[in-house]
């Protein structure tokens, strides 16, 4: 681990930023550019990296494959059951605007959610695709 | 040259399909499966260009706003795309460890052999 | 009280189709245990059945449902639009996945290991997913999207059938299935560039007047490319085979009955709803494209039929040929012979499933379908091969079997038309069915095993197998009997998709 000094210092400086980036995407995404889809995929390339250049076994301990699969799990059912509320409230499916009493407060919240659980399975897919492909021998 | 994006698309979408039909590598034919992909996603984003149009985010000063729903369209069907290579990907790799190749000739001669 | 809430959920029950099996597939996975993922597939996947059956009487009684995610009127948000042929459509997938789930729960057992079960269920889920958000949307794009996740949790699926082929199918299946969704994609971009909509109904209104431009009839010939890729009509047929023999014997079961239909319900869709049937066949005769392929298709395929050792090999070659005769009902543009093939598609559903059901049964015994093993098997699993028997002669189109329904009303039309030669071309093919399926019962019941192979040691297949190949076995001689249910909403469609046209 004495080589890619350069490489190693470099990433522990980026991927801090990368993560605050993604995050950044995320919860801008109700009303400015970004969204679950580009947050998920910055934040999974945060974790791709870290594993790129420390190791697969180090980026597993950060985020074990179970973990990452029940993530991806949760980011789906958040979406799905988000969606279901509507109908609970008196919308139809995916209507945020009954969410709350406010309409457009509703519609905020309900988008913020969704993307969230949009962020979160993307970010744990491309992290579980990087386990897939690289754990191979 | 007014519909040049036309022209770059089909030369695209025809690179890939003959890569597609051509290589017995299947890990080529994945790759000319994502040229293929990719002219129709710029098919779609050319499309939804419009001159002198901004981007459609309200602002004083522009009034020309490009549409975004094939943007919309396209980064669903980029989505899409990812996956479909995820999966040929991890396909390839479960068949070269069950034939120990990834060219499509030797896997025919390889079953026809086991018959 | 109670009244409000049935009618709530009576209001919701188009978002229930689709929403149910799409939360089904997250908890499959956390679940972890193959046993109990399968009972939470059995259990959705039976609600949606339901679901489909009141979608479809309530179709029956008050005409179409619209329903709008999340509030946003058409055609600006994405609209769930049902009508006679749609809810018809997912009352056949979600019943045939029903009945193969029970099947699955022995079969998969052998065929697939415990780690790979609950994902497994996963993938089946999410299919089913796709392919009710295929048939329920009325929004263009949305038919793609929903296509790809019907595509790629078959390919999944398919790929993990016990042999080593089984991968290789997929990638080909994977392959062809990118290059149709991708075509469908651009036949849908052209049309949305020409018309800026992709709400199906407000298409159909603003087609008509850009009908005559050049970028119509491309997105005609990509989506007509594409559709055909998905259904596997000839010459778009090549994955088919290897996709239906290698993959698990539920999940053939499951897409044998389920996948190519929903692709020719697309085609109805696209070519009678959204082009309009005075477009694509008036005008454009769209029939002179079909019509030749489908008899080729007939011919070839059933032929080929005959010389396969491999029995799933037959029987996936058979059930190219039947696509052949819903497309050649759809290619008479008559009420009959519309009514014809969306009856086959029901009927075919049916009988191929049964028939893939009953060679899962003698894989899960024997371990192999090749046609030497077989020999003798009428005797050792009666009940196997009986039901075997019912759905081969329902394939032939004997009378009293739904095989013959659909035959009926295919000849039926073409002598409407006054083509003899087609009622004549009908007759003769049946009769190669025969030829395919004869030789599976001759060799099962007048040939005896070899002393010491496995088939001379099978017995009969567990209950939990034979149950539901029976059902299927019972329907497709009750809707051989009794076709006001099947022939009544068929002919309310046909009517339908030709009126929607003019």
């Amino acid at each position: 681990m004495q080589h890619h000094v350069v490489l190693r210092i470099v990433c522990k400086l980026l991927i801090p930023l990368i993560l605050l980036f993604a995050l950044y995407v995320q919860f801008h995404g109700d009303y400015g550019p970004g969204g679950g889809f580009q947050a998920g995929v910055i934040f999974g390339a945060g974790f791709i990296l870290y594993g790129i250049v420390f190791g697969l076994r180090s980026v597993q301990t950060v985020a074990p494959p179970p973990v990452v699969v029940m993530v991806s799990c949760a980011g789906v059912l958040l979406y799905a059951l988000v969606g279901v509320a509507g109908p609970m409230m008196g919308g139809n499916y995916l209507d945020y605007s009954v969410l709350l009493d406010d309409p457009v407060a509703g519609q905020h919240l309900g988008i913020i959610l969704i993307e969230l659980g949009v962020g979160l399975t993307v970010a744990s897919t491309m992290t579980a695709l990087f386990y897939a492909f690289a754990e191979r021998r | 040259m007014v519909h040049f994006n036309y022209w770059v698309v089909i030369v695209l979408i025809m690179t890939g399909l003959y890569v597609v039909m051509a290589q017995t590598n299947l890990v080529k034919k994945v790759l000319g499966l994502n040229i293929f992909q990719v002219a129709v996603f710029i098919l779609y984003i050319s499309v939804g260009k419009l001159a002198g149009g901004t981007a459609p985010i309200l602002a004083a000063g522009f009034d020309r706003y490009a549409n975004p729903l094939p943007h919309v369209l396209i980064l669903t069907a980029i989505v899409v795309g990812v996956a479909t290579t995820a999966l040929a990907l991890a396909l390839v790799i479960r068949i070269d460890k069950a034939y120990g190749t990834i060219d499509e000739m030797e896997i025919e001669e390889l079953d026809k052999e086991q018959e | 009280m109670s009244g409000s809430v049935a009618a709530d959920l009576l209001a919701q029950l188009a978002a229930i189709q689709v929403i149910l099996p799409l939360l089904a597939a997250p908890v499959c996975v956390l679940t972890g245990r193959g046993g109990r993922a399968w009972a939470v597939a059995l259990v959705v996947s039976w609600c949606a059945f339901l679901t489909a059956w009141g979608l479809l009487s309530q179709v029956l009684d008050q005409g179409v449902i619209r329903y709008e995610l999340g509030g946003w009127a058409a055609p600006w948000g994405i609209e769930y639009r049902i009508d006679e042929i749609n809810s018809f459509v997912l009352l056949i997938v979600s019943g045939v996945s029903s009945l193969a789930l029970i099947f699955a729960r022995t079969s998969v057992a052998r065929e697939v290991p415990e780690e790979k079960r609950s994902l497994f269920y996963c993938a089946w889920m999410l299919c089913l997913t796709g392919l009710l958000g295929i048939t329920i949307t009325g929004d263009a794009f949305n038919v793609f999207v929903f296509l790809e996740i019907s595509s790629l949790s078959t390919y999944v699926l398919v790929s993990l059938g016990s042999h080593r082929r089984a991968l290789v199918s997929a990638f080909r299946y994977l392959v062809l299935g990118t290059v149709g969704a991708t075509f469908i994609l651009i036949g849908v971009g052209l049309l949305y560039a020409m018309t800026g909509t992709l709400n199906m109904v407000d298409l159909a209104e603003r087609i008509p007047p850009v009908s005559q431009t050049r970028t119509v009839y491309a997105a005609f010939a990509f989506l007509a490319v594409g559709i055909g890729l998905k259904m596997a009509l000839f010459p778009f047929h090549a994955w088919l085979p290897g996709a239906y023999a290698e993959a698990p014997s539920a999940v053939t079961a499951f897409i044998a009955g389920a996948s190519t239909k929903v692709a020719v319900y697309v085609l109805l869709r696209f070519y009678f709803t959204v082009f309009g049937a005075s477009f694509a066949f008036g005008e454009l005769r769209f029939e002179l494209f079909l019509m030749p392929l489908a008899l080729i298709c007939i011919l070839i395929m059933s032929l080929i039929a005959v010389y396969q050792n491999d029995i799933k090999r037959t029987l996936a070659y058979s059930s190219l040929a039947q696509i052949g005769y819903m497309v050649l009902g759809i290619s008479l543009v008559s009420v009959a012979g519309l009514t014809g093939g969306i009856v086959h598609l029901f009927n075919h559903a049916l009988m191929k499933s049964a028939l893939f059901m009953s060679l899962g049964c003698v894989f899960y015994r024997v371990g192999s379908i090749s046609l030497a093993s077989l020999e003798g098997l009428g005797r050792r699993m009666p009940w196997t091969l009986g039901a075997f028997v019912v759905g081969a002669l329902s394939l032939v189109g004997v009378p009293m079997t739904v095989g013959f329904v659909s035959k009926w009303y295919l000849i039926f039309a073409a002598i409407d038309r006054g083509w003899w030669p087609l009622a004549v071309f009908v007759v003769l093919t049946s009769l190669i069915a025969l030829a395919y399926v004869w030789r599976v019962v001759e060799v099962a019941y007048f040939r005896t095993a070899r002393e010491g192979s496995a088939q001379a040691e099978a017995v009969e297949a567990p209950v939990l197998m034979l149950v539901p190949l029976w059902m299927l076995v019972a329907a497709s001689v009750y809707f051989g009997l009794d076709t006001s249910l099947t022939v009544g909403v068929a002919e309310r469609a046909a009517e339908t998709l030709l009126g929607s046209g003019r």
